[in-house]
């Protein structure tokens, strides 16, 4: 953020002067946003530190905590939640600078690519889940009909519990043992649907962040004898770090929140909503199922203060390890 | 310092766009052979549409074809299933004017909130700015996890519950929008207001008769990003309705997942139906969808 001081905003004369109005412009959006973003972020706190229905709260002190910290859901469900983060952010961060930098060559079409990799970010969830619901259908989906012409068995997908590789190794009448079964299949699907819906999003902000480059620095390198790698490589990736810091501290945040993309999944593979798998409860899913089915509400917002936590955490430690160098 | 503010005449214009784009493209080593490079990006694209296009071929299909055939075709192509999927979800047409109705207003209040106050922290001075104006951005950190239960309590205490209010007023004003606004505004020479003063203009004439017309672009890629959100959401919506007069589509489309049991074709016909204004808008006016994208991420 750069200094107020910078900007001749106003003459200098006038630049003491205190202007009143200013306070009525902004007040529409303060009382909007004091009222539903600003308090509830503290009557979270306070309702966290509460059990019991909405209207006969009584105080428990740190017990809904306690009983966060000590229970297996929600180490299970935070589990789930980082093997997710795992799956789908450097898979989704690498497709799409990978295709931002071929956008980013002489290319015809760009702009028709650019519309094309950006469309399903725009489209809503419960649609995109919808038809990829249907891609993963066990009987009749894309997904085993392609698997099929390679020669493999049909798998259920989305209501598959059992491990990826357990899954595949089965196909092969191998067996493993269950440490090495990895994440279930169910939630490889959710994955590959994250990767899907993000990618395009990715892809613009790297080829913003591409199209913004100083091209001298190419000149400079072709001439003294530099190949496509080695240009990519000592020029583009480091003169590139802002935004893929940006990119990355903006996913984690997203991956960590993530709650639309399984919900809705996992309600159009079921066709109840909030969907049968336990494998696929990230921290936000269990979160709002105790809200929803069990209206734990003291619970359901100590999750919700744990998951802020555990984001502002990652956040300063992107910032620390990846923010000193995508300054200099 | 123009360094790393929006530009309207270079970020978001579309003429200057343009221009840009070709200069950019010049610059760039021409090492990969072509061929390779289409094939890769071929592949991308297709990748991300054969999902809609399966949807739409899928959504034609009959119901033995849909459920058993593994054709890409459909062998009879019954385009009845739209009219029949609009008529089993017998409220499609209240769905689609509630969240037209619901995008609509949450739209024209993000808009007033936000020019007003992203011209005050742009262009005022006032005691309490900078940390009112860190105060917004902190609000942009908070996930939306956290203020969903206490959200939840404040709607039931205000009565709203099951009422378009809740569906709206929460969500007309927005940090971002606001950031987006006076960063936009700032860009705006000061001379011009200082003219206005000369004229005997106040703040709030100038900002309506010189600031806003200059403004376009921020206030469409504003508008548009609010409407994809309250478009496209779900949550919310699910848990402050009960009464499917209320319902947005998402909402009703999510509940016809349920109803359509095993008539994909009909529940893939409602989708095609639900996402196609979505898809129109994003085609027309895509350049707007995709600057406001890479303006955010640009401004880190």
């Amino acid at each position: 953020m750069e200094s107020w001081g910078d900007v001749p905003i106003l003459p200098v004369r006038t630049r003491r002067i205190i202007e009143w109005t200013a306070y009525l412009f902004i007040l529409p959006a303060f009382i909007i946003v004091g009222a539903f973003h600003i308090f509830p972020v503290f009557y979270a706190i306070y309702i966290s530190l509460n059990q019991g229905a909405i209207n006969q709260f009584h105080f428990v002190g740190l017990q809904n905590y306690l009983q966060a910290l000590t229970g297996s859901d929600f180490w299970s469900s935070l589990a789930t939640t980082f093997i997710y983060a795992f799956m789908t952010l450097p898979v989704t961060i690498f497709l799409g600078l990978f295709f931002a930098y071929l956008l980013y060559q002489r290319v015809r079409g760009r702009g028709i690519y650019r519309t094309l990799f950006f469309l399903p970010y725009v489209i809503s969830t419960v649609g995109s889940s919808i038809i990829w619901a249907w891609v993963f259908n066990p009987e009749n989906g894309l997904a085993n009909h392609l698997l099929s012409l390679a020669g493999i068995q049909p798998l259920r997908w989305l209501i598959e519990p059992s491990g990826v590789f357990g899954v595949l190794a089965a196909q092969f009448n191998w067996t493993i043992p269950s440490w090495a079964q990895g994440p279930s299949l169910a939630l490889v699907a959710v994955s590959i649907f994250t990767v899907w819906q993000s990618m395009g999003y990715d892809v613009v902000l790297f080829l913003a962040g591409l199209t913004s480059l100083p091209g001298e620095l190419y000149e400079a390198a072709r001439i003294d004898g530099a190949n496509a790698v080695q240009l990519f490589r000592f020029i583009t990736l480091p003169l590139l770090a802002p935004t893929t810091f940006f990119v990355v501290v903006v996913s984690v945040i997203a991956s960590l929140q993530s709650f639309n993309q399984i919900f809705a999944m996992n309600t159009a593979a079921a066709q109840t909503l909030g969907g049968p798998l336990e494998t696929t409860n990230t921290l936000t899913v269990y979160m709002f199922n105790q809200l929803y089915t069990y209206s734990n509400y003291g619970y359901a917002s100590a999750l919700a203060v744990l998951l802020s936590l555990i984001i502002l955490a990652l956040t300063l430690l992107n910032f620390r390890l990846l923010g000193r160098r995508a300054e200099a | 310092m123009m360094n790393g503010e929006i530009v309207p005449t270079e970020t978001l214009s579309p003429e200057q766009l343009g221009k840009k784009t070709e200069v950019v493209a010049r610059r760039p080593p021409r090492r990969i052979s072509g061929y390779l490079l289409h094939l890769a990006l071929i592949a991308g694209a297709v990748w991300s549409v054969f999902p809609f296009i399966w949807m739409v071929l899928t959504s034609l299909k009959g119901y033995v074809e849909a459920a058993a055939s593994q054709a890409i075709l459909p062998q009879h192509w019954l385009f009845s299933n739209y009219a029949a999927a609009w008529n089993e979800v017998g409220m499609f047409p209240r769905y689609f004017a509630n969240t037209i109705f619901i995008s609509a207003a949450t739209v024209l209040g993000v808009l007033v909130t936000s020019t007003l106050a992203g011209y005050a922290f742009a262009r005022m001075s006032f005691p309490g700015r900078n940390l009112l104006f860190v105060i917004l951005l902190a609000t942009m950190m908070v996930p939306f996890e956290v203020t969903l239960v206490p959200n939840f309590i404040l709607m039931r205490r205000l009565g709203w519950i099951d009422t378009y209010s809740a569906l709206i007023i929460p969500w007309t004003a927005s940090a971002f929008s606001i950031f987006l606004m006076r960063q936009f505004f700032r860009s705006i020479p000061g001379e011009l207001y200082d003219a206005a003063v000369i004229d005997g203009s106040t703040h709030l004439r100038f900002l309506v008769s010189i600031v806003i017309p200059l403004s376009k672009p921020a206030l469409i890629t504003s508008a548009l990003l609010t409407f994809l959100g309250s478009w496209n959401s779900l949550m919310w919506p699910l848990l402050v309705t009960n009464s499917p007069q209320l319902r947005p589509l998402q909402v009703g489309v999510a509940t016809f997942i349920t109803d359509a049991g095993t008539q994909v074709q009909l529940l893939l016909a409602a989708v095609t139906i639900s996402v196609v204004p979505v898809i129109l808008l994003y085609l027309f006016l895509q350049r707007w969808f995709i600057e406001g994208i890479a303006t955010i991420g640009i401004r880190g």
